[in-house]
Order: structure tokens, then C-alpha cells, then sequence
């Protein structure tokens, strides 16, 4: 093969979606399978142009279902490699999603999820929370779930979904929404080749004659060895909580009002936490950064002083949930939600609070 | 095999490849799978590509492929085959590839799938198992299912006004600018056996030239779904099978 030079650390203006792109060739993605769909068709585009003069394989599937098999198949034979897509897409990617986790196959997805359900809207939604966090496919399993909420993160995140999926052999997703996938901002993109890349011993390149056949399945018939194996999964769930679990906090030391987001919400919620400073109201933001692994230890610490708690999605509250399980009636947990590919202004998450602000005043009276 | 003292004064001539394992088949008597298995293991054995050879098995009778071909294998999903095959294939260029799939799953489930593959001539063996039934299930109406043929999900028979006609997969494959190589063959004679394997042969063969997608459909017995018994279905097969779905090459790599 010819030589070719990889690219250096550079600090570029790029569209998300376009970061998340240069971000997979430089962490060293060796196979892309995708179909178009809005908002994130840009990735394929971005990857047909870049992929075939510097490294791995670039291909447009017949339809998602195609793509997350093709995934399947060459994540087994050793490869990084990546599918994105958008809700209805990821829709149909389930199935295969399914037998990926059970195979233990790692792989990155990124869902930049629109508006729903059906074919909803291509504004930027959160309305598929549940899906990427609670299954989404069939039977027990979990995904690695990483919620970007700027430029960077959607790129940093790729390099991150491709480390943690190869260290745990699970599947890992991005989920993010429209807004990030077509925003542009400056990006710090780390050097390719950055990312040590090893074939897995597991891998299905052909057997030498050192070893038996590897087979990849995720068929288990007796029931005893189906259940070794779901206890297995569940066991490496267990470790990843105890070690992946990533949030960034903003003016919360003191913060008697936690407001708790992620992605394209959060960004938001932060300048309503800036203007409820202004106005004498302690708020302060959490931002879950793994959204499975969820932070529930650190959102139940905070619990024991906050006043109020105030989940803030777009969507009709799916993450609340979580944020309850944390809080687990330590304080009150309230929503503020837009719908549709709608997205919320800072003033009328204010809003809210302030209005939780005075109930919890009058409460304390 | 207990007493070998029979055995010792005679001249080994025929025996198992090692690339097929000493599992025994679960199929049932009379199956076509065991015969297809064994072909594939012998060509594989015979051209010494074990090390460079990966398969794909989806769902279906044959899912358990894996306990008796001894090369590195994929369980694929119902009718995805063509798609893992996709993924493994772009990744390691320089391997053979093949996927070893039911009627229900590459002419139902899998059709796109198995469209688009070949449409894009990927170089790979496609090895397609028309037993005109769903075995794996318990004898359900297959896309290949002839007319009027009794299944559990056609009790009357398959009437085609309602229930569409038998798929012709591999003349639909024909038409395809991808497909390099393309025939049909059985495995229910000596005879059908031996040309079988030569077409088996042609399809690894076939993948060395990356100039496109090798289809062999495998017209095969299923006695359990077709409730006959394995003597009958052989002539069942002949008087029903072969007359919607003959044998013979389809595409020929320098004659079309
Ligand atoms: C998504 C999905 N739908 C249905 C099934 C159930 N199923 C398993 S095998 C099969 C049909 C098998 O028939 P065929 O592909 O012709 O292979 P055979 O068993 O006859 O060898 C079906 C419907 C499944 N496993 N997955």
C-alpha cells in the first residue's frame, strides 16, 4: 500500500456531523456502512470524499437494516467500524443491534436524533432517550451510551466510543440530536493514529491452524448456557457503571436548584442557569456525559442538599425517570420538556424555576 | 467405530474432510443440508483455504452450521446473511467468504439483501438451500413453496392468487450485472452430488478473480416438511422441484 501521511492535531471550523466524520478516519475506522438520512446524511457524504484517498471502507447499505449487519459482519472479522443514522433509521437497526450485544461485538453508532414518532420531523428531538438507554432491541442488554453537547464532543466522543466499545466488547452510540449534527463550531481534532488498534483474538479472519474455528453467535439453545451468558453481559454492565460513568457540572457547589440535561439541552439550561444567578436563584447544572452508564451516585449526593431538582429534555421526560431513581425521594424532581423537533429557550426553563423556586419558598414559610 | 480389525486389511479411499467436524449432523434423515455441508467442507479442503475462509450461517435449519464446518464462522440474523457477508468481505478483501442460506431466508426475509450483494458483485459464494419450505420452523410456506404444495401455513395448498407464486431467486440473480456465476444444482443423486461439487468448486474458485458474486442454489430434500419419507423425496423432488426449478448452469463467466 502506498503511504500516505496521517494528519496532525488540527483546530478546524466543522459542522458536527463533519467532526464526528474526520473524527472516526483519524481514530483509525477501518469500515463505514450507512444510508442517507436527515440530519446526518453530511457523514456519508463527508466519508465517500475523504475515506477512499486515506484509510478503511466507505459503503452506501441498501437500507439501516443492511447497514447494522454489514457492521455485524465486520466487526466479527476484527475491524473498527462505524454506523450512523437517525431515528427511523436506528428504528430499524434494533434487531440488529440486538445480536451485536449478544455477540459482543464492539462498534460505534451515532443516532442524531429527530423529531418523532414515525416519520416525525428532521428538527433535533431527544425523543429517543429510552431506545438508546434501555435497549431499544430485544432481550437484556445494555449500550454505551455518550451524549455529546458541542462540536468537540462530537468528536472527542468518537474516539471514546471506539475506546470504551473495544475495551468492554459492546456496542457504544452517540447520541445526539440535529441541532449538533449541523452546528458549526471550532473543533480540536487529535492527530490520526492516535488510537492503539489491535486485531482481537476473537476475530474471524480465518483459522490458523494454531487455534479451533472462531464463531461468532449469539445463539445459546439451553437455556442454563443462555442464562451464563446473560449473566455474564450483566456482570460487565455492572463494571462499566462502576468505572464509565461521565458528567460535567457548572455552578453546582452551591446550587440549591439542580438542573439536570444533556446535549443540546444542557446547552441551553446553561445560560438559564446564568440568568437565574442574575435573579439571586442558586442553580446549577448537571450534565450527564454517559447516559448509560447513568450518574445516579453523584445525582443522589447532590439530592441530600438540593432544594428541587429540574430534568430539562426535549422530549416528554424520558431521562427524568433516571433522574429519579437517583434522587429516590431524597427532594422533588420536576420536568420541563419541548416536543416535536421544538427546543426550548433558556427564558422558559426560567420560567419554571422560578415558579419551583416559590413553590419550595412557600413550602419553607 | 468399535472393531477395526475389518478395516485394517482394507485400502482407505473415501473419508471425511478434516475441515468438517466429527459433530454428528442434527438434520433429519434424508436432509440435503448434510450433503451441501460436506461439498462445501471437501472444496475447501481440496483448494487448502481453511485458513483463509470464513462463512456466514444465518437462521435457519442450517444455524448451527458452525459445529461441523471447522473454519472461522458467523451466525447472522434471519436473512442477513449477505449483509455480514458484506461487512467481512470489504474488511478482509483478500479472504473467501461464502453464506450458506435457506429459501425463507434469502428469497423472503433477505431478498433486498440478497439483491443488493450480488448488485454490487461482491465477491463472495452465495450458497442457497431451496428446499421449498421453511424447515427450521416446522414446515411453513417458503417464497420458493410450489404451487398447490401442502405446508403447515398452506393447508390447501399454496393457491397463488392468494399466496403469490414460487420465487425464482436465482433466474431473478441471473439478470444481474453483478452476478458472475450463477447455477442450480441438487444433491439427490450421485450423479447431482458430483456436479454439485464442481459448481462449488467454480464459486471459491471464482472469488481469487474479485469479478463479482458466485450463486449456486442447492435444490434440496426436506422429507420432514414435505411429509414424505427419504426414498420418496428423492422422486418427489424430481417430479415436483425440477420441473419449476431445473437444473443447469444460469450464467457462465465467458459464455453471457
Ligand atoms: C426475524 C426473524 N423472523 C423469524 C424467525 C423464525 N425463523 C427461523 S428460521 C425460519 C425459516 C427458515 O427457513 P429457510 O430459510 O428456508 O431454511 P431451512 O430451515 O428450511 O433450512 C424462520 C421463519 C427468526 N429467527 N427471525
Amino acid at each position: 500500500m502506498e503511504k500516505r501521511e496521517l494528519k496532525p492535531r488540527e483546530v478546524k471550523l466543522m459542522k458536527g456531523n463533519e467532526a464526528l466524520a474526520e473524527a472516526a478516519i483519524r481514530a483509525g475506522m477501518d469500515g463505514y456502512f450507512g444510508y442517507p438520512i436527515t440530519p446526518q446524511s453530511e457523514i456519508l457524504e463527508y466519508l465517500t470524499v475523504e475515506v477512499p484517498h486515506r484509510s478503511g471502507v466507505v459503503l452506501q447499505a441498501e437500507s439501516e437494516v443492511a447497514a447494522i449487519n454489514m457492521i455485524y459482519g465486520a466487526a466479527g472479522a476484527g475491524g473498527r467500524v462505524m454506523t450512523t443514522s437517525s431515528s427511523p433509521g436506528i428504528s430499524l437497526m434494533q434487531e440488529g443491534l440486538s445480536y451485536i450485544a449478544s455477540a459482543e461485538l464492539p462498534c460505534l453508532l451515532a443516532n442524531i436524533n429527530r423529531g418523532g414518532p414515525g416519520l416525525g420531523t428532521i428538527q433535533p428531538s431527544q425523543g429517543d432517550y429510552f431506545q438508546a438507554v434501555k435497549g431499544g432491541g430485544h432481550g437484556d442488554y445494555r449500550l454505551i451510551v455518550l451524549a455529546p453537547a458541542s462540536v468537540q464532543e462530537m468528536a472527542d466522543f468518537v474516539f471514546l466510543g471506539f475506546e470504551l466499545a473495544e475495551k468492554y466488547r459492546n456496542p457504544a452510540m452517540i447520541l445526539a440530536d440535529g441541532a449538533l449534527g449541523q452546528m458549526m463550531e471550532k473543533v480540536d481534532l487529535r492527530a490520526e493514529g492516535s488510537l492503539p488498534k489491535t486485531v482481537p483474538p476473537w476475530a474471524t479472519t480465518g483459522k490458523p491452524k494454531e487455534r479451533g474455528p472462531n464463531v461468532i453467535t449469539s445463539l445459546h439453545i439451553q437455556s442454563e448456557k443462555m442464562e451464563e451468558i446473560n449473566l455474564h453481559l450483566q456482570a460487565k454492565y455492572k463494571t462499566i457503571m462502576e468505572n464509565e460513568v461521565r458528567y460535567e457540572e457548572y455552578q453546582i457547589e452551591d446550587a440549591e436548584y439542580i438542573l439536570v440535561a444533556y446535549g443540546l439541552s444542557a446547552r441551553i439550561v446553561r445560560k438559564t442557569v446564568d440568568l437565574a444567578r442574575e435573579k439571586g436563584i442558586k442553580a446549577g447544572l448537571l450534565r450527564p456525559q454517559t447516559l448509560f452508564p447513568f450518574p445516579y451516585e453523584r445525582i443522589n449526593q447532590l439530592a441530600g442538599h438540593a432544594k428541587a431538582f429540574l430534568d430539562v429534555e426535549m422530549n416528554s421526560g424520558q431521562m427524568v425517570e433516571d433522574v429519579r431513581l437517583a434522587v429516590n425521594g431524597k427532594t422533588e424532581v420536576f420536568f420541563k420538556g419541548r416536543m416535536g423537533g421544538i427546543i426550548p429557550t433558556p427564558e422558559e426553563i426560567l420560567e419554571v424555576l422560578e415558579q419551583i423556586e416559590e413553590k419550595s419558598a412557600a413550602l419553607q414559610d | 467405530m468399535e472393531d477395526n480389525t475389518v478395516l485394517e486389511d482394507l485400502e482407505l479411499v473415501y473419508e471425511k474432510p478434516h475441515t468438517l467436524s466429527d459433530t454428528a449432523f442434527h438434520y433429519c434423515p434424508g436432509c440435503g443440508h448434510g450433503v451441501a455441508h460436506r461439498l462445501i467442507m471437501e472444496v475447501v479442503e481440496e483448494m487448502g483455504i481453511e485458513e483463509q475462509t470464513i462463512g456466514v450461517a444465518p437462521v435457519g435449519c442450517s444455524v448451527f452450521a458452525y459445529h461441523y464446518m471447522m473454519v472461522d464462522m458467523q451466525e447472522a440474523a434471519h436473512g442477513r446473511a449477505c449483509a455480514v457477508a458484506t461487512g467481512i468481505r470489504r474488511l478482509l478483501p483478500e479472504k473467501y467468504v461464502f453464506t450458506y442460506q435457506g429459501d425463507g431466508d434469502l428469497a423472503a426475509i433477505g431478498t433486498a439483501e440478497t439483491i443488493h450483494t450480488v448488485n454490487r458483485g461482491e465477491n463472495i459464494a452465495i450458497f442457497f438451500i431451496n428446499n421449498a419450505i421453511y424447515g427450521m420452523t416446522g414446515g411453513q410456506m417458503a417464497p420458493t413453496t410450489l404451487c398447490h404444495q401442502i405446508t403447515s401455513t398452506s393447508p390447501y395448498g399454496r393457491e397463488v392468487e392468494a399466496m403469490g407464486h414460487p420465487l425464482k431467486m436465482t433466474d431473478l440473480v441471473a439478470h444481474l450485472p453483478g452476478a458472475y456465476y450463477v447455477t442450480r444444482q441438487a444433491v439427490h443423486t450421485p450423479n447431482a452430488v458430483r456436479k454439485c461439487k464442481k459448481a462449488i468448486r467454480n464459486a471459491f474458485e471464482y472469488q481469487k478473480l474479485h469479478k463479482g458474486t458466485s450463486f449456486v442454489e442447492i435444490v434440496s430434500n426436506c422429507p420432514s416438511g414435505w411429509r414424505v419419507n427419504p426414498a420418496d423425496s428423492i422422486k418427489w423432488l424430481e417430479d415436483n422441484m425440477l420441473p419449476m426449478y431445473p437444473l443447469g448452469d444460469l450464467k457462465v463467466p465467458g459464455k453471457n
